[in-house]
C-alpha cells in the first residue's frame, strides 16, 4: 500500500470515479475486451474496483499468489504482455480523463508493473 | 460483545472482529477474496438486526435496502443474524384465485397467499410443481395496489411447468411459492431522475410492477417503457400500458415489433433494444430496468453501461445468478 500516492489521487471517491470509465474503455478495447465481457457485469465491475484501488497505491490483501492464482485461467486463454500492456494504458486514459497529474499517472502504472510477473504467471 | 447467529449457531463477536473473520474463525466456509471490502465475494443478508453502514459501502441501493452486507467490512454493532445469500427460500402456500388470458401465449396467473408477505414490485418467486420441478417468475403485482401476488407465464414449447400452468393449474389449487427476492425493484428517493424500462415478452411483468409502484410513489422524471415482441399479437397490457400512459403525462409506452411489418402507427418496427437506444443514445444519469430474454439483457446491459449509465444504476432480473438451488433443478429437469 502506497498511502501518500493513494491520498493524493484522491482515495476511494477516485476509484468510484474512476471504475466506471475504465471499465467502459476496457470493454470497447477490441485487444482485451474478451476478457472483461463476463455474463455479471456486476462482479466484474466490482473486481475492476479492487484492482484500481490496488493501482492506486490503496488498501488491499492481495498477494502475488493471489494475482498468480486469480490469473491463471486468463493465462490459459493466451494473457499475455500485450493485454497487460493495453490495461495499463486504459488506466492511464482514465486517469489523464480525470485531470489527473502525469507524474502520478507514471507512479500508478510504476505499481501495475510490480505484478506483472505474478499476473502473467511468469 | 455482540452475538452473531449462523446457521442456528450463536457466536459471540470478539471487539473489531469482522463477521467475516468470527465466522471463518469458527470454521464456516463463507466465500471471500479480497478482504478490502470491495470485491464483494463475501456478500451476506441479515435477516435480523441492521448491519451498520459501513458494510454496505459500494452496494446497490436495492441491495442496502435487504440489509445484504460485506461479511469483511461488517463489525457488529448489534446483534445480527446472517445468512448466505438466496439461502432464504422459505416456501409459501399460496391458493389460486383466477387465471387471466393476456395474450394468445401468456396467462396472468393471481395467487392468493394465506398471510399477507412483504415485498416489492419486480420482485421474483419460485413455483414449485413438485419436489424436483421449480421455476422462477417475476412479480406483475404491486403490494398496496394488488391484493394478490400475480405472475405472468408465457406457454414455452415443450415446457413442463409452463404446460402445467397453462392446461391444468385452476382455480382452488393450493401451490408453493418461495418468499419474493430479487433486487430489480424501483428505489424512492430520486424522483427526478429520468428511468428507462426495456423487456421482451413476459419479461414485462416486473417491468409492470415496477412502472405502477414507481408513479405510486410520486416518482415525476421520465418513465418509459419499451416492449418488444416478434409479432403484433404477442403484446399484451397494450391497453392497461396506453391508460397508464395518459394518466401520467411522464409515463411512456413504446411496444415494439421485430419480425412483421407494422402498420398501426404506435407500433415501432425494429428490434426493442435497438429502437430504444435510437430515441435515447445517451444514458448517463438513467436508472436502467431490463426483463425477458437472456440475451436481450445481456447485450442490453453493456450496451446501455457504454452510453452512460452507470452500472449501479443497471436493473435486471437476477434469475440466473440469484437462484443456485433452481438452476440445479433446472439442470436435472431441462425444461
Amino acid at each position: 500500500m502506497n498511502e501518500s500516492l493513494f491520498q493524493k489521487l484522491g482515495g476511494e471517491a477516485a476509484v468510484d470515479a474512476a471504475v466506471d470509465i475504465f471499465y467502459r474503455k476496457v470493454l470497447s478495447d477490441e485487444r482485451i475486451s474478451g476478457f472483461f465481457d463476463d455474463v455479471d457485469m456486476e462482479r466484474q465491475a466490482a473486481k475492476q474496483k479492487s484492482f484500481l484501488t490496488m493501482a492506486f497505491g490503496g488498501p488491499n490483501n492481495y498477494s502475488g499468489m493471489d494475482m498468480r492464482r486469480g490469473h491463471a485461467h486468463l493465462v490459459q486463454r493466451g494473457l499475455n504482455d500485450i493485454h497487460f500492456d493495453a490495461v495499463v494504458e486504459n488506466i492511464a486514459a482514465t486517469l489523464q480523463e480525470l485531470n489527473v497529474a502525469p507524474e502520478y499517472i507514471a507512479d500508478v502504472a510504476a505499481l501495475c508493473e510490480t505484478t506483472r510477473n505474478d499476473v502473467l504467471g511468469k | 460483545m455482540s452475538k452473531l447467529t449462523f446457521n442456528n449457531t450463536t457466536y459471540s463477536c470478539p471487539d473489531n472482529a469482522t463477521v467475516l473473520d468470527v465466522l471463518q474463525g469458527h470454521g464456516v466456509a463463507v466465500p471471500s477474496s479480497c478482504r478490502s471490502g470491495l470485491c464483494q465475494t463475501c456478500i451476506m443478508q441479515a435477516v435480523k438486526g441492521t448491519p451498520p453502514a459501513a458494510a454496505q459501502k459500494g452496494l446497490k441501493d436495492t441491495l442496502k435496502a435487504q440489509n445484504y452486507f460485506l461479511a469483511c467490512s461488517c463489525i457488529p454493532g448489534e446483534d445480527l443474524e446472517v445468512i448466505l445469500p438466496n439461502s432464504g427460500f422459505a416456501r409459501i402456500k399460496a391458493t389460486v384465485s383466477h387465471i387471466d388470458t393476456l395474450c394468445h401465449d401468456i396467462v396472468g396467473v393471481n395467487l392468493d397467499c394465506e398471510n399477507p408477505i412483504e415485498y416489492k414490485a419486480g420482485q421474483f418467486i419460485n413455483l414449485f410443481r413438485d419436489s424436483e420441478l421449480a421455476r422462477s417468475y417475476s412479480l406483475a403485482s404491486v403490494p398496496n395496489q394488488d391484493k394478490q401476488l400475480t405472475l405472468h407465464v408465457r406457454k414455452v414449447p415443450q415446457g413442463r411447468m409452463s404446460s402445467w400452468i397453462h392446461h391444468e393449474l385452476s382455480p382452488g389449487d393450493v401451490i408453493e411459492i418461495s418468499l419474493p427476492a430479487g433486487d430489480c425493484f424501483y428505489i424512492p428517493g430520486n424522483p427526478q431522475q429520468p428511468i428507462l424500462l426495456i423487456g421482451t415478452g413476459s419479461g414485462l411483468a416486473p417491468l409492470y410492477g415496477i412502472i405502477r409502484d414507481a408513479l405510486a410513489q410520486g416518482h415525476s422524471g421520465p418513465v418509459r417503457l419499451y416492449h418488444g415482441s416478434k409479432f403484433s399479437h404477442d403484446l399484451y397490457l397494450v391497453n392497461e400500458l396506453r391508460e397508464l400512459a395518459q394518466e401520467f403525462e411522464n409515463f411512456s409506452y413504446i411496444p415494439c415489433v421485430s419480425d412483421e411489418a407494422v402498420t398501426d402507427s404506435s407500433i415501432r418496427s425494429g428490434q426493442v433494444l435497438d429502437v430504444a437506444l435510437a430515441d435515447y443514445p445517451k444514458l448517463k444519469g438513467w436508472k436502467i430496468y431490463l426483463c425477458g430474454h437472456p440475451e436481450m439483457v445481456k447485450a442490453a446491459k453493456k450496451k446501455t453501461f457504454l452510453v452512460g449509465a452507470s452500472m449501479k444504476e443497471i436493473y435486471a432480473d437476477a434469475f440466473v445468478s440469484a437462484a443456485p438451488a433452481i438452476s440445479k433443478l433446472a439442470a436435472v429437469n431441462p425444461i
